[in-house]
């Protein structure tokens, strides 16, 4: 059999203390090294708003902000988030208020099967903070590696176009 | 039981409903939260992890695995082989019915076509089962692949599709063609096509005894609970299915697959909930796809521009072990007038998963050829391609004679050509650049899915309280399920969609049939439908017989329903409230049954189809054949619709699915060695947002009084058919090269001219 190459390192790699800042809290815990975010969010923390959609990579699925700029949490190993900020989709409400690109994705219906929207909208989210006022192309840039198999887009860059609106 | 007739004239919709209205979607906010819990977010206590390992070849045996060192591996639980497995109570390769597909689930050591499972590695975490899977070294004896398609040895299936004949025929062919003015020989080729939903297929599976709770999305929850309690020897009753929310489906979670029921094995085998989800590269193999087509026309036309003759030759390949047909011939059937047509069908065998159907199974494939195949007659014809299409508009469905329950074609190419500004289109190729000195053709198609319904069940209860509750196990997999049956369900009572608690989603629920075949809305909805008006009916009747109503002795005329309260429909100035009725009767809840199912009757009168007219623009770069698609415009006619939004988001969905068809979607395989070259989303082009044109959808109106009751016909598929073709279409437009083997890449409009 050839050698897989999503493979990850043995599991005998030594576990660290990490601590760095989740969805704005101060996060410690015995992280494995070679542990990806994305597994430890999801089966480590239970926070499985951040999906997998690929083997590595390839659909944006598992999009979240680190130090605010969108990263592949499938990509990224958890112990190297160690002194900065992560943040998911289950971070960006405010207490029980959806944030203004959760509500356009709400109202505009930029979901429909919602398995690519949390990366969706953690990619606008970091497109919106380094451009408040994107225009269409920007937008579509932005966006071009989060996947969608169900909407066509069309509703995704009114959702988005509409938050920036609504910001401005 | 109220059982609500099908060919009823137009059921009445309630005053005030809220069918027609863009709710939003009931789910969507915990969707855009991230709240959504999908299958493989589950994480029951105790729980382990499973990972399957897959062959690395097309066919042969699995002759060694080192479960030793996966053992050995830190964390790692068991390893399930077809030496160490649960027993089954049924063959898995036992078929009963034709939803039914054989199955790999370790029962032996051959290989039958790549990705097959051949272990499960069980461990306590993720990584652990990961690592575990690669340390089990398979060693084959490998046999040579058959992947020669369409040279493979080839046969005539018995039937294509779930149960279409593989031989139709019309009038006569040949003799259309003999005295044809203008002949046409060609044929088009489509690749084979995998689903790839981005939520993979995974399952969470949990025994407690002998009963057995599974989170898996399923787009047909009673018959996977079939599936499963025959596989493993218990009642359906103790199988139980949670399956909220599905993230895509396409036709790949219409059927319980084998690693799902590899889960379940291996929760079995270690006494423990178990999590098994399939890596992208996996489901290229066991969860179907779209069979590779080479689709022969030969159409005749006289000089007028009247067809003559439309035969249609489908070569078509099925798994060396299982069957399934691509139907591609049925839009033949169905879509333009022709005294003679013939479609026939042949296969091959191949090593690979067993087919399935795709989104617009067929017609995606068929319409793609048959709209190609079209414009190349109408340039034969020197004529306008919607001209050519409007001369040979079928005024009844051509290959039976039966008349249209509706079709409101005629209107979709009036209102799609004018919002497109298609009158403007140079009938020669490359006539038209744009201020980048890009080529731009313009090009069109028809698009058709048939009005399907299946069977369903729904339960609906009113409470003292004026609340109601309506179930049925109905499947969203983002078609917005959830919100446009919770809208029905709401009319169906005459209560407001925030009276009425609808649940769905759970096999625990009445069997709501599968969510296929643009079925579901009619299907689910007339069950509903019928649910409610057995409550109102029985609410009615209470009150009609007691003295002390205001409806007492309404008799023939009867009563309506409206916002919670019933009227005499001949003096609406006396009512009487659902709570007020049910607290004089000391009654709790009054509970309703409805069922749906297809109505012989009116499939026997009528062919039902939905209808629309797609129109495209792309630009080619003259030198390096570099392709977009720049707009697209579609008209679809379905009937009535239940939420427009909603119904919206389907057409783009699928008209970028048909972008796709024409332009992008391909599984390249390996002639050596038979696997899928490009098993990954990185290779495996789907178009993304920066592919994007800019997309319009027109609704356009259509009542039917036949399809059902409730008028429904389906959107969930007709939007790839048409759309592919007019694109094409369009490519020809812009460059005059006919490309016939899809995917367009820009290699076919740099190349040789034979494409
Ligand atoms: S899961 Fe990370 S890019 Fe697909
Ligand atoms: S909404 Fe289904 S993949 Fe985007």
């Amino acid at each position: 059999m050839q050698p897989d190459r999503h493979a990850p390192p043995s599991s005998l790699s030594r576990a660290r203390t990490r601590a760095f800042r989740l969805n704005g809290r101060a996060h410690a815990a015995l992280v494995a090294d070679h542990v990806l975010l994305l597994d430890y969010l999801r089966e480590g923390l239970g926070l499985t708003g951040t999906k997998r959609g690929c083997d590595g990579g390839e659909c944006g699925a598992c999009t979240v902000l680190i130090d605010g700029r969108p990263r592949l949490a499938c990509l990224t190993r958890a112990g190297e988030c160690a002194g900065h900020q992560v943040e998911t989709i289950e971070g960006l409400a405010d207490g029980g208020r959806m944030s203004p690109l959760q509500r356009a994705f709400h109202e505009r219906l930029g979901t429909q099967c919602g398995y690519c929207t949390p990366g969706m909208i953690m990619a606008a989210e970091g497109l919106l903070r380094r451009n408040p006022d994107p225009d269409e192309a920007a937008i579509r840039a932005a966006l071009a590696g989060n996947i969608c198999r169900c909407t066509g887009y069309v509703k995704i860059i009114e959702a988005v176009q509409s938050a920036a609106g609504s910001a401005r | 039981m109220s059982e609500t007739p099908l060919t009823q004239a137009s059921a009445h919709l309630r005053h005030g409903a809220n069918i027609g209205q863009s709710l939003t979607r009931h789910e969507g906010a915990l969707k855009v939260t991230g709240q959504a819990r999908y299958a493989a977010d589950h994480h029951p206590a105790g729980m382990l992890h499973a990972v399957l390992a897959v062959s690395s070849i097309a066919r042969g045996r699995v002759i060694a695995l080192d479960v030793a060192a996966a053992k050995a591996h830190p964390g790692v639980v068991d390893v399930m082989t077809p030496a160490h497995k649960p027993p089954l109570a049924q063959d898995p390769d036992e078929k009963t019915h034709p939803f039914m597909f054989r199955l790999d689930v370790l029962q032996n050591d051959r290989v039958r076509y790549p990705n097959q499972p051949i272990a499960v590695v069980i461990a306590e975490t993720l990584e652990a089962a990961t690592e575990g899977a690669v340390l089990l070294a398979p060693r084959y004896e490998t046999e040579p692949a058959r992947t020669d398609f369409p040279a493979g040895a080839h046969f005539t299936p018995a039937l294509v599709g779930v149960a279409d004949p593989a031989e139709a025929h019309h009038g006569d062919v040949e003799a259309g063609l003999a005295g044809a003015a203008r002949r046409l020989e060609a044929i088009y080729e489509t690749p084979a096509q995998y689903h790839n939903p981005m939520e993979p297929h995974g399952i969470v599976a949990a025994w407690e005894g002998d009963t057995l709770f599974i989170d898996t999305p399923s787009q047909g929850l009673a018959m996977a609970q079939a599936r499963i309690a025959g596989l493993f020897g218990i009642p359906p009753a103790a199988v139980h299915i949670r399956s909220p929310y599905i993230g895509g489906g396409f036709g790949s979670k219409g059927v319980f697959s084998g690693p799902q029921v590899l889960g379940i094995m291996a929760a079995r085998l270690v006494g423990r909930p178990v999590k098994l989800v399939l890596r992208r590269g996996q489901m290229f193999g066991p969860v179907g796809h779209r069979a590779p087509t080479r689709q022969s026309f030969r159409l005749g036309a006289d000089n007028a521009g009247a067809l003559t003759a439309i035969g249609h030759h489908t070569v078509t390949a099925s798994s060396q072990h299982d069957d399934f047909f691509e139907p591609a011939g049925g839009v033949s059937h169905t879509l333009y007038a022709s005294p003679a047509i013939a479609t026939t069908y042949e296969a091959v065998r191949l090593d690979t998963g067993t087919p399935l159907f795709m989104r617009a199974p067929g017609k995606a494939a068929g319409s793609i050829a048959l709209e190609s195949a079209i414009d190349e007659m109408a340039h034969a014809c020197a004529m306008d391609p919607l001209a050519f299409r409007l001369k040979n508009y079928a005024e009844v469905e051509p290959m039976s004679g039966k008349p249209f329950s509706s079709k409101a074609l005629r209107a979709c190419y009036a209102q799609g050509a004018e919002r497109f500004g298609w009158a403007k289109r140079p009938l020669a190729p490359r006539q038209m650049r744009d201020a980048a000195g890009m080529l731009v053709g313009w090009g069109m198609g028809t698009a058709t899915f048939p009005a399907l319904m299946f069977q369903a069940q729904a339960r609906a209860v009113l409470r003292a309280d004026g609340t109601g509750v309506v179930e049925t196990g109905a499947q969203d997999m983002g078609q917005g399920a959830w919100t446009a049956l919770g809208q029905i369900a709401a009319d169906s009572l005459a209560l407001d969609p925030d009276r009425v608690e609808f649940r769905a989603g759970s096999s625990d629920l009445p069997d709501a049939g599968i969510a296929g075949g643009s079925a579901h809305t009619a299907t689910a909805g007339m069950a509903i439908h019928g649910a409610g008006a057995d409550v109102i009916a029985r609410l009615a009747e209470l009150a009609m017989g007691d003295e002390r109503s205001p409806l007492h002795g309404a008799g023939n005329a009867g009563v309506i329903a409206r916002a919670g309260r019933l009227f005499r429909r001949d003096d609406e100035s006396r009512s009487e409230s659902y709570v007020a009725i049910l607290a004089r009767a000391g009654i709790p809840a009054i509970e309703g049954h409805g069922k749906s199912a297809t109505d012989p009757a009116a499939q026997a009168a009528y062919a039902m189809h939905a209808h629309g007219a797609v129109f495209a623009e792309v630009t080619v770069d003259p030198d390096l054949g570099q392709l977009r698609v720049t707009r697209l415009v579609g008209a679809f006619a379905a009937g009535r619709i239940i939420n427009p939004r909603m119904v919206q988001s389907q057409y783009y969905g699928g008209m970028v699915w048909g972008l796709s068809f024409a332009l992008h979607e391909q599984a390249v395989i390996d002639p050596r060695s038979g696997r899928p070259m490009n098993a990954n989303l990185g290779e495996y082009h789907v178009p993304v947002n920066a592919d994007l044109p800019s997309i319009e959808a027109i609704l356009v109106e259509e009542h039917d009084a036949h399809v059902n009751a409730l008028g429904i016909k389906g959107v969930g598929e007709i939007g790839i058919t048409g759309t592919a073709g007019a694109i094409a279409n369009a490519v020809w437009h812009a460059t005059g090269m006919r490309a016939r083997r899809f995917p367009i890449t820009l290699d076919k409009l740099i190349g040789p001219q034979d494409n």
